[in-house]
């Protein structure tokens, strides 16, 4: 008898498995149950779906809503808004299709006990901006599950999802999902007819600028660990848009958000001399990208560039001018309220520095990057889309299917939508919750099948580290530092390290180029074969040791993206030294990729930007 | 800004290592009672501090950027419908701020199972889980796919 074989299993079967239970995993469990009443639905979850995703901590805006009700904007107006802010690349047929149902969720979570902030004259949704509304939105993850667990046959919480299963009867097709309890230990085969992937995008894949205890204090959450995209990669899904990393102005140190501050406090940035600055590198810009400078709104990542160069000018700190508008108590409460309701941690920043934003402009910084699909950027897999209009080209059958048979995503796990915050991935779920109803009706019985070796193959690969941790413990003394494995922290740590000097990290300045990449290929590749090396100490290291997984996936998937668009799209996201321009001649493309678990090789094509919307 | 656990105030309930979303609350072997065991991986989304029914949940802000003697405190009472902050900078300046959580009873949200069940047409159409209705509008909104353009719009 080994380690293994007294660890229990526990076999699930359900009709629609929904990895995560984060915005999108939520609308994507509530919309199964909707139109599948007589199937089995189940969400599983690493943490605890109360306070689990991005939006754990809560949110003061909704950042996306049309208000068709009153005529404010129409689905078309958001996708022509998330082309300009992308640079012409967007998924439009996705979009739309979120942009037309986003308005009915809205309603729903008001319903449900969302407290909404009203315009006190016109009686509508109070807009910070011209896609958000504004929320008291302490409690808008606890609201959002109460109703996913009213949906739910049943909710997995503390179970991490490392694998997907794939069906042995038919190739290309998925079947379930394995993972591991992190408190019981005990290993969970969930066997399921369709898969969707609701899991979190990519945090602490670049180093990030907190340093030692600090850390933590990333802009996207720290469990966001890149599962949204590891798991179908190496399912041999098609992944697209992966170089689009974002990289975020944000308020110093706590990453607070400046959308509320620019949008409804009206404040205004300046360099360290009280200059404003973006003007001024509008001809050099323009020299990069051409028109897409001019567009309204100015383009995230090209007001990021003018940042960034007059920071390089020798002209920072850049500060948010506050002074003006924090003279209104009405206007201050909401900076503070703002910051409560989403990035606590930038009002500990400010009490602990004393400074209270009416008598001091803040400074500003520029985060690491991530790669995320659900904010301001495209990163994620490629997917089928609506039948109604979608061009043929970007249509397979079901929606927000990917290119693996039943295996369906919403929220950070979709590319080419960007711009669909909480709202909208809560709306892709549900988009995706009602595919997957259709998609299981229509297999009738037909059940995947899943042999005995897949999963206790899955299971020895998956515990590993623990033994790893138990034999090579007993070679030192005592501490941390092995010749024999790594620890998931020193993993991390390496892989910051490369994704951030090889592939345009903060402390290159965001610029890369062939060269770097090919280096920084070669030492992924070497993590990747030290990861069969990983120790963990117990079930939470365990956790992390996977979460490790999912990350170097996910890099290595960006790093290959990033070599593979000959140009800089994106300025101010990122720089390609060797390709300093935009090039819409070559790269007006989407960008795709395969990876082959078995060989380990990568695959990469274009594929046709289709407009659908003047 | 990592979390901490008063020893006299903490009582082991394990409420703080149910909820948090980065399973970094645990509880201490020796001590029984809750601590932070990976300080490096905490977002301050003060989960834990919110769940805490001994209000024994605390935070010092990161070492790496935060001056010691300040304070951010939260009261979240589900009862009142409201959450409560005290922020006290380093200099000792106090400012509190209310917000409301929620407008219905926990517990009210509706299944979708109690409600009628969708027909097969509605199956096959475009439209989602309440709608046309919840939209507020007349109908669905949608697009043809025959104005499909390539290249630089």
């Amino acid at each position: 008898m080994g380690l293994f074989s007294r660890r229990k299993t526990v076999f699930v079967d359900s009709d629609v498995l929904v990895v995560g239970g984060g915005m999108a995993g939520c609308g994507a469990t509530y919309e199964s149950r909707y139109w599948g009443r007589d199937l089995k639905v189940i969400c599983v979850e690493k943490a605890n779906i109360d306070r689990s995703g991005a939006v754990a901590q809560g949110l003061y805006a909704i950042n996306c809503y049309m208000g068709m009700q009153w005529n404010e904007n129409q689905p078309e107006d958001h996708v022509r808004y998330a082309r300009n802010d992308l640079m012409g690349l967007v998924r439009e047929d996705l979009g739309y299709d979120i942009a037309r149902h986003v308005d009915a969720t809205v309603h729903k979570f008001e319903e449900w006990g969302l407290p909404m902030m009203r315009d006190p004259e016109t009686g509508r949704y109070l807009r910070e901006g011209k896609w958000q509304i504004m929320i008291h939105g302490e409690s808008y993850k606890p609201i959002v599950a109460e109703a996913a667990r009213k949906a739910a046959t049943q909710i997995y919480n503390r179970i991490i999802v490392t694998h997907l299963l794939m069906d042995e009867a038919k190739p290309n097709r998925v079947a379930g999902a394995v993972g591991f309890n992190v408190r019981s230990g005990d290993f969970h085969v969930f066997r399921a007819k369709a898969v969707i992937v609701c899991a979190g995008g990519a945090s602490h894949i670049y180093k990030p600028r907190a340093v030692g205890e600090g850390m933590g204090r990333t802009w996207y959450a720290p469990w966001s660990s890149a599962s949204a995209y590891a798991l179908p990669i190496l399912a041999g899904a098609k992944m697209t848009q992966m170089e689009n990393r974002i990289v975020l102005t944000r308020f110093k140190d706590g990453y607070g958000p400046v959308g509320a501050y620019f949008l409804h406090l009206k404040t205004y940035t300046e360099n360290a001399y009280g200059e404003e600055y973006e003007s001024k590198w509008y001809d050099h810009t323009k020299g990069l990208v051409g028109d897409y400078v001019d567009r309204h709104p100015v383009p995230t990542c090209l007001r990021n560039h003018a940042f960034l160069e007059e920071l390089k000018a020798g002209r920072g700190p850049i500060r948010m001018v506050t002074k003006e508008a924090f003279q209104d108590p009405h206007k201050e409460t909401v900076g503070w309220e703002n910051f409560l309701g989403m990035t606590i941690g930038q009002a500990v920043v400010w009490a602990s520095q004393n400074i209270d934003p009416k008598h001091i402009n803040p400074e500003l910084t520029t985060s690491e990057p991530y790669v995320m699909g659900s904010h301001a950027t495209c990163s994620g897999a490629w997917a089928s889309g609506p039948a109604d209009y979608a061009p043929d080209e970007y249509q397979w059958g079901y929606n927000r299917m990917m290119t693996v048979e039943g295996l369906f995503g919403g929220g950070d796990t979709i590319g080419g939508t960007a711009h669909k915050f909480s709202s909208g991935s809560f709306t892709e779920g549900r988009i995706a919750g009602k595919a997957a109803v259709n998609y299981v009706n229509d297999l009738r019985n037909e059940q995947p099948q899943v042999s005995e070796r897949q999963y206790e193959d899955l299971k020895k690969k998956i515990f590993q580290p623990l033994e790893n941790y138990r034999i090579g413990r007993n070679e030192i003394v005592a501490g941390t530092v092995s010749p024999s494995y790594i620890l998931p922290l020193h993993g991390l740590q390496r892989l910051e390290k490369i994704m951030d000097e090889y592939v345009g990290g903060i402390s290159a300045h965001y610029t890369t180029n062939e060269p770097l990449l090919t280096r920084g290929l070669e030492l992924l590749g070497m993590l990747k074969e030290d990861l069969d090396h990983l120790a963990a100490e117990d079930l939470h290291q365990l956790q992390r040791a996977w979460e490790l997984h999912h990350r170097v996936l996910a890099s290595e998937s960006v790093t290959r993206h990033t070599m593979f668009r000959t140009e800089t799209r994106w300025p101010g996201y990122y720089y390609r030294a060797d390709h300093p321009k935009l090039d819409d001649d070559d790269w007006h493309c989407f960008t795709l990729s395969r990876y082959d678990r078995d060989s380990g090789e990568w695959e990469l094509e274009k594929a046709p930007v289709y407009h659908i919307v003047d | 800004m990592p979390t901490f656990v008063y020893m006299t105030q903490c009582d082991g309930c394990g409420h703080c290592v149910d909820i948090c979303p980065s399973d970094i609350m645990h509880i201490d072997k020796t001590h029984r009672r809750a601590y932070n065991i990976e300080p490096n991986m905490c977002w301050e989304c003060y989960s834990c501090v919110k769940a805490c029914p001994q209000n024994a949940i605390d935070v010092r802000g990161y070492a790496d950027f935060a001056p010691l003697g300040h304070s951010v405190r939260v009261l979240r009472e589900e009862a009142k419908a409201t959450i409560s902050w005290r922020i006290e900078f380093r200099d000792g300046r106090v400012k509190n701020f209310v917000s409301p959580i929620r407008t219905t009873p926990w517990g009210s949200i509706p299944s979708p199972v109690d409600l009628a069940p969708p027909s097969a047409e509605a199956m096959s159409s475009q439209e989602l889980a309440h709608e046309p209705d919840a939209l507020n509008i007349a109908s669905l909104p949608a697009l043809t796919p025959d104005q499909l353009k390539q290249g630089v719009v």
